[in-house]
């Protein structure tokens, strides 16, 4: 047991020739809050669907909780423990804001695919969705449909059944992309709330959010991870500003 | 569609429902007590269950199949084939629980072709079914002693002696015989829908892809719910067996499969009972409609076609549309516009249809005199004076009705719009 | 021998003709998402449409004119009737073809009836092309032949070499983005559409008087494309042409093999009586297994290599 919830082995990916993932290493501690930032097409998200398996790795190895996850699929991974919420906003827009977080919870409740047992009659599964539904403050939007939720409401959504589950690393693919200032403030307090005790990736592009929740930053440019380090060394790292400022600008990768 | 799937009434509205249902299959036949009726009442049973089978796949998982057929037809083949058994003295069993034979049969191949058919989803999944079906169907030609070749398999229904003088000789006690399972069977697919399993098949139908992120294999769950879907498709198939006493390679054929699809989906996939207002139109149109015209297959297929572009919901959500509108009291709001526009389409309509007739008239049979009958109106259709006004006629109908349609839409749309608005705010 | 070099040709000529059609299903497809149901109900239009313009002016007019025809129904059904359902998703959209197929099969019924028309191969195309002892080789197959190679290599030079064709490849995998270069997208789909159709009508101008043009041609074929197009990997025109020579080849040697199980036990020696536990399992020549292979080989397929013979990525 190496201790880390989370670890990337010199991880490889290409997409035919063109090698988009070169060589990521980086080592995620139980408990803490690490941001992954990067200029635009860097891998960022080509390192979150590898992690949880949407894609398969080239090379390189994936660890959760000690564990090698490179060849298990997305279910697999995510009952080991791992959830991950979508840049595309990813709910199930016909149901309920309340069946959605339902749904999210049933596997980890142990009722698989039971088709004798009467849904309304579960209990846990009751609570614990109230219980979430009551996290991300959605309460009151209880029984809309989960498609006329307005934008920030789904992302609230989104976070909420990618912690209903109870797992305990999350990755969130940029929260809180297209939110306005004080959307993003109520979901930074959201996250931090919901990831108490839980080891956390996520991909951001608002600094103010990065280092409001971060006890991490790791940076990705080229499909490696050039630094990881507390907010206040990255600040001032200079591979860091060569690769946001100066230097080249970065070629469009994907 | 964006009216939620969870039916969460208070008990006593339940109650009445479920008792209201029961009712109405009771009394039916005393409804409609003319000599065919009783035979058109036992076929929408049949089809209601096939219907609501198949609606579990397309409606509540998103699995659009061309190949249900499959899973009734051999479930029919195996109910005839122990119906003869018993005939024979070889087996006994009651001819009451047939279904059961066949939805057991039917459950069976649903685990042997599921497997196959579930491996992928969405339209590869689609074509995959058509190619089962036919694979199936082409089988049935190969194998004589089971399918029974060209004449297929016939039996008698009455084996045995009679129970509680029931010998199912008479086609009422066929009735109440496909009444009761219909009953049982409906209760089965609804108790389906409020499991877990039944929740989360409308999660993967809404989203496969995030479903595998909260910790379920999609495949599996397609696969479960194919099977059970087959169950219940086999009994339709039992009951189909007994009441027309033959069975045939057609009940296994991608024609038979498509005929489900196109009523299901005209019923209504997004609603629990669409699939039973879809039978009642099914059996209405294919025996009755094919009595007053050789084009009915055109007219269905046409009607088919009208539904997908301009209600993909089916009648039920028409039905459910038009009700919520009057529910918040919009509907004279709407009403200006829709009459017109649905006389409009009226008139199309007869004009379309008196265009085909027409044309039937004069091509297929053309050995036949030249004056068809219509809406007590005799017609030549030699005379080019009633083809050019018909043609007048649908003509002034399409230029109506492109008119009317953008007015319609205006306020349907308006009206939609607003009550989205007040269902949301009614919340907060 | 020569059975066998004949027979070869001839399952080549079905397969090319396959191909035809399944190329234009796979363009379709690959492009909009959109599982053309009703192609082999255009392949049908388009046998149909040569027959009525071949028996009043000619068959070389109907060669031209016939596809072009088809095309054009095509690309209006797509722009008035396909276009407006895209919104509501991809079921939808297939059941519209479906619908539309069930459409197509009745109007051709009621204006030319229900049975065989006798769409007649061209007295210039008539006859054998060469003879190998006994077995000849009609010039008709071998035009068909031809014809589809010539479209073959034409699809594949208007792809690679032209300005429209890159549009199409790049449409192919990013409509919007194309849409955002500002190309007229909704456009090009409707050529895509209309030029899968014609290519369907204009197998079926070859093949409606080779093989059988009658209503029930559009679903005899119907099936057997698709199973060419799962086969072959979705989205994949290279696994679509290997796929439907494969399925071409493979029935066609099937119909003619009169070999069964007990043929084949009494060559060993063996003989089975017809009392024999099976025997009508057994005595099931290959012939008649023939209709049955393509759905075997779909089903092989999807439990060995699901993602098809070159298909790309799990579909």
């Amino acid at each position: 047991m190496t201790g880390f919830s989370l670890e990337l082995k010199d991880v490889r990916k290409s997409f035919g020739s063109a090698e988009i993932i070169r060589g990521a290493s980086l080592q995620v501690p139980k408990g803490e809050r690490f941001a992954i930032i990067g200029p635009n097409g860097a891998g960022k998200s080509t390192l979150f669907n590898l992690i949880s398996g949407r894609f398969p790795i080239t090379s390189g190895d994936i660890l959760l909780n000690g564990e090698s996850i490179t060849t298990l699929k997305p279910y697999e991974i995510n009952r080991r423990g791992l959830s991950r919420s979508f840049q595309i906003t990813n709910i199930f827009h016909r149901l309920s804001v309340y069946e959605n977080l339902r749904c999210a919870v049933l596997w980890s409740l142990g009722y698989k695919y039971s088709f004798w047992d009467r849904l309304n009659g579960l209990k846990d599964a009751h609570e614990r969705a109230e219980a979430v539904l009551e996290q991300i403050g959605l309460r009151r939007r209880r029984n809309i449909t989960a498609g006329l939720l307005t934008y920030a409401e789904q992302r609230a959504l989104e976070i909420g059944i990618t912690i209903a589950g109870g797992a305990d690393v999350i990755l969130l693919d940029e929260p809180t992309a297209g939110m306005s200032r004080s959307e993003s403030d109520a979901a930074v307090e959201l996250i931090r709330k919901v990831t108490v005790g839980k080891s956390l990736l996520m991909v951001e592009h608002d600094m103010s959010v990065v280092f409001g929740l971060a006890d991490k930053i790791a940076v990705v440019v080229y499909g490696e991870v050039i630094a990881c380090d507390t907010p206040a060394n990255i600040r001032n790292n200079q591979k860091v500003k060569d690769a946001y400022l100066g230097g080249h600008a970065p070629v469009e990768v994907e | 569609m964006s009216k939620p799937l969870v039916f969460k009434p208070i008990n006593l509205a339940r109650w009445i429902i479920w008792s209201s249902f029961a009712i109405l299959l009771i009394l039916a036949p005393m409804m409609f007590n003319t000599g065919g009726s009783l035979s058109l009442l036992s076929q929408m049973g049949t089809l209601m269950i096939f219907g609501l089978s198949y609606n579990m796949l397309l409606g509540q998982g998103g699995m659009l199949s061309f190949g249900h057929a499959v899973y009734s037809g051999l479930g029919a083949f195996f109910s005839i084939h122990a119906m003869n058994l018993m005939t024979a003295g070889s087996m006994t069993f009651p001819v009451s629980m047939i279904p059961l034979i066949g939805g057991i049969a039917g459950m069976f191949f649903g685990v042997l072709f599921g497997y196959v058919t579930t491996k992928k989803s969405g339209t590869t999944f689609s074509m995959i079914t058509l190619g089962m079906v036919e694979l199936v169907f082409a089988c049935s030609l190969m194998f004589p002693s089971f399918f029974g070749g060209e004449g297929g398999i016939s039996t008698n229904r009455v084996i045995g002696s009679s129970f509680l003088g029931i010998t199912y000789g008479p086609q009422i006690q066929v009735y109440y015989l496909i009444a009761f399972w219909l009953f049982i069977s409906t209760i089965g697919m609804y108790a389906f829908t409020q499991t877990p399993l039944g929740r989360i098949v409308n999660a993967v139908r809404d989203n496969p892809e995030r479903v595998e992120f909260i910790g379920y294999d999609t495949q599996w769950v397609r696969y479960l719910t194919l099977i059970l879907s087959a169950f219940f498709a086999g009994i339709a198939g039992g009951l189909s067996a007994i009441n027309f006493e033959i069975v045939t390679a057609e009940n296994v054929s991608a024609i038979r499969s498509g005929a489900v699809l196109l009523f299901t989906f005209i019923g209504g996939v997004g609603f629990f009972f669409g699939p039973m207002i879809g039978a009642i139109l099914g059996v209405f149109l294919t025996v009755m409609l094919s009595d007053l015209t050789k084009a009915w297959q055109l007219y269905l297929g046409v009607f088919f076609i009208l539904i997908v572009m301009y209600a993909p919901g089916g009648i039920a959500s028409i039905i459910m549309m038009n009700l919520r509108v009057a529910k918040f009291g919009m509907f004279k709001r709407v009403w200006p516009s829709m009459w017109k526009l649905v006389l409009a389409a009226t008139v199309t309509t007869v004009g379309v249809i008196l265009a085909v007739e027409m044309l039937y008239q004069r091509t297929l049979e053309a050995t036949q005199s030249a004056v068809i009958e219509m809406f007590g109106v005799s017609i030549d259709t030699a005379s080019s004076s009633w083809w050019l006004m018909t043609i007048i006629v649908i003509a002034l109908g399409i230029v109506a009705c492109a008119k009317l349609k953008g007015g319609f839409a205006q306020h349907w749309g308006d009206v939609n719009t607003e009550i989205e608005e007040q269902m949301r705010r009614a919340q907060a | 021998m020569e059975f066998t070099l004949i027979t070869l040709l001839n399952g080549v000529s079905y397969g090319l003709l396959l191909f035809m059609l399944s190329s234009g299903l796979t363009l379709i497809f690959s492009m909009m998402g959109v599982l053309n149901f009703a192609h082999a109900s255009f392949y049908m239009l388009g046998a149909y449409f040569a027959y009525a313009i071949s028996i009043k002016i000619g068959f070389w007019p109907a060669l031209v004119f016939a596809p072009l025809l088809v095309g054009l129904l095509g690309a209006m059904v797509e722009r008035y009737g396909l276009r407006s359902v895209h919104k509501y998703g991809h079921i939808p959209e297939l059941l519209f073809t479906f619908g539309l197929s069930y459409v197509i099969v009745e109007l051709v019924q009621l204006i030319w009836g229900r049975s065989t028309v006798p769409y007649p191969i061209p007295a210039s195309l008539d006859g054998p092309l060469f003879t190998l002892y006994t077995t000849t080789f009609p010039i008709y197959r071998g035009f068909m032949m031809l014809v589809a190679l010539v479209m073959l290599v034409s699809i594949y030079l208007l792809l690679t070499r032209t300005r429209i064709g890159l549009v199409i490849q790049a449409a192919l995998t990013h409509p919007d983005t194309v849409e955002a270069l500002g190309h007229n997208v909704p456009r090009v789909f409707m050529l895509v559409f209309g030029g899968g159709c014609a290519l369907a009508g204009l197998a079926g101008v070859v093949g409606g008087n080779a093989f059988v043009t009658e209503p029930g041609m559009a679903s005899t074929l119907g099936s057997i494309i698709f199973v060419v197009v799962v086969v072959g990997g979705m989205g994949s025109l290279a696994g679509a042409f290997v796929a439907s020579l494969l399925i071409g080849v493979l029935q066609t040697f099937a119909v003619a093999l009169d070999y069964s199980f007990v043929t084949m036990f009494a060559k060993l020696g063996m003989a089975i009586t017809a009392n024999a536990a099976g025997y009508s399992l057994l005595s099931l020549t290959i012939a008649q297994v023939a209709p049955i292979l393509p759905y075997l080989l779909l089903v092989l397929i999807l439990i060995f290599r699901p993602r098809g013979l070159l298909g790309t990525r799990e579909g």
